[in-house]
């Protein structure tokens, strides 16, 4: 059985009849962590939405532990937990209210399933008579994970949950959720940050409501159909577009300290980019081939 | 040497107990692309909101585009550009209804404003969409079309923070090439950013850790300094270490 099964799921927008989801399929493996890639507006909230019986689709079919979420809706919510992008716990209740009423709710007490959010707990104890809407960014993200969990899901929903968080504190919810996938929940998680992708099980990399590439994060890099290289040299800016005016050049864009470069199907070797450059006076220049990263992967499909 | 925009010596600011921003000194000269990184809860905004004339200091002093952040923070307003990933433009505005509307806000007169709009309108291929909303645009669209905006007064300095976060990597490369061509022409670009690529693309950095600037350079010193062989492992060096969470 499958976590979550998509099947040419749909949906559809207002008067303009806007495509948010084109039909999008897609499978997890239970103990998976499976990851949804793409910018803001590519869909991923509304796949969220719907799997989690919150937004009913226009088309296609999809299941949730093997329930129907059309159907079986009622059931489905007591297995899934979800943990939307914006804030949506009580901002009134103090941390251990807002903890206590979603384990109430759930018909489950905080005791009985501890040992799930132990780990993300202790650090949110300190401020456990705290309102919830005086928390900060990060520990609010923490307490709504806790909430999430706190029933003991089988499939666990996370919308973007480390977007506008800085790099340490996203290595560190990496982290919570690998020791998570390891208690045995499967994991849907969004994100719009490429370099988290290498670490999901598998990822579907999605853009305008569509699927562009489905796998795991090594077989999606291998797919990468060029030699891919990393060119270094002063004025980086100057570089960049020398190189994509030249003749030689499919495509270059900048990646961090280097320009990142696809040769023309019909050229032979690096060296007669660098030749060429260095004729236009660039100095310092430095070229390798290297491994494409799931970024370089999702630029090229963008194209 | 050429000339600083923006001065900061030993800038503070405390809340009751609190010190948000501790001491910080910098300057960043004309034209030159200032990354501003630090974890969530360093003290970059409260910095920042203090550098454009937002909120006062509590104590050391700050110059920006001339103007002192204490006595002149109306002049400071009108010299600057402004952009953020939260708020830039008015969704319920057309594309040519929010471009008028801040050019009206920063005091152009209609006829430079008439020009302006249509040469932005021309530059961002948008003459289809002139009419639309903005929030029929795609997101991309938008940032692109607000980062113009905050520069239609031709600003000495754009304070942009985290303009590029949920924007596709194409156009956030996109994005950068317009930020560039910005800073070429002279405008200075005071930029946060959580993507670590994209503080390469500074000229120099500073990392705020706890209220403090820690670390301050080119991108390349900053990885010799602290042995690293991107900006990510620098940022995570000092940050791990950071008492403060937000």
């Amino acid at each position: 059985m499958f976590a979550v099964e998509a099947k040419e799921l749909r949906k559809v927008y207002g008067k303009e009849k806007t495509v948010a989801v084109d039909a999008v399929s897609f499978s997890v493996k239970e103990g998976e962590l499976f990851g949804l890639i793409g910018p803001d507006g590519a869909g991923k909230t509304s796949i969220f939405r719907m799997l989690t019986t919150l937004l009913l689709p226009d088309g296609g079919a999809a299941s949730v532990a093997g329930l129907d979420i059309v159907k079986d809706y009622k059931e489905i919510r007591k297995r899934l937990g979800y943990m939307p992008g914006k804030f949506s716990l009580y901002a009134d209740l103090t941390v251990e209210e807002n903890l206590n009423f979603f384990a109430t709710v759930f018909g489950t007490t905080i005791e009985e399933n501890y040992h799930l959010i132990k780990d993300i707990y202790v650090q949110l104890a300190p401020f456990k008579n705290r309102r919830a809407g005086k928390l900060s960014g990060g520990m609010k993200q923490k307490l709504a994970l806790c909430c999430a969990l706190i029933h003991k899901p089988e499939v666990l929903f996370l919308d973007e949950p480390t977007t506008g968080v800085d790099p340490v504190s996203r290595k560190e919810f990496w982290e919570m959720l690998k020791r998570l996938k390891a208690q045995g929940i499967s994991i849907l998680v969004s994100t719009p940050y490429m370099d988290e992708a290498a670490l999901c099980d598998k990822i579907a990399l999605i853009q305008g409501g569509k699927i562009l590439s489905i796998d795991t994060p090594n077989a999606i890099v291998e797919d990468f159909p060029n030699k891919l290289f990393a060119l270094k040299g002063d004025s980086m800016y100057l570089l960049l577009q020398a190189a994509n005016t030249s003749n030689f050049v499919e495509h270059a864009y900048a990646f961090g300290e280097y320009a990142h470069v696809i040769l023309k199907d019909n050229i032979s070797s690096e060296d007669l980019l660098l030749d060429y450059l260095s004729q236009e006076g660039f100095g310092a220049l430095e070229m390798k081939q290297i491994v494409p990263s799931i970024e370089d992967c999702f630029i090229r499909l963008l194209r | 040497m050429k000339e600083q925009v923006i001065i900061a010596d030993k800038l503070s600011k405390r809340f009751g107990q609190f010190m948000a921003t501790n001491q910080i000194s910098f300057s960043v000269s004309a034209g030159e692309i200032f990354g501003f990184l630090g974890a969530n809860g360093a003290g970059k905004t409260t910095a920042m909101r203090m550098l454009c004339g937002l909120s006062i200091p509590s104590e050391g002093s700050a110059s920006v585009a001339g103007f002192d952040v204490y006595t002149q923070t109306e002049e400071i307003k009108k010299n600057i550009g402004y952009m953020s990933q939260r708020f830039s433009l008015y969704e319920d505005l057309t594309v040519l209804e929010n471009i008028r509307f801040f050019g009206g806000i920063y005091g152009l007169s209609d006829l430079q404003i008439k020009e302006k709009s249509d040469a932005l309108i021309q530059q961002l291929g948008l003459e289809k969409e002139a009419k639309k909303l903005v929030s029929a645009l795609p997101l991309g669209w938008r940032q692109k079309l607000s980062f113009s905006v905050a520069i239609l007064h031709d600003p000495k300095i754009v304070f942009l923070d985290e303009p590029t976060g949920g924007v596709d990597p194409l156009t956030r490369r996109q994005f950068w090439d317009m930020i560039y061509a910005a800073a070429n022409r002279g405008v200075t670009i005071f930029v946060t950013t959580h993507y670590m690529d994209e503080a390469e693309y500074c000229d120099r950095i500073s990392i705020m850790v706890d209220g403090k600037i820690d670390a301050m350079g080119t991108p390349a010193e900053l990885k010799k300094q602290f042995d690293a062989q991107n900006m990510d492992e620098v940022f995570y060096q000092l940050a791990r270490g950071a008492k403060r969470k937000e």
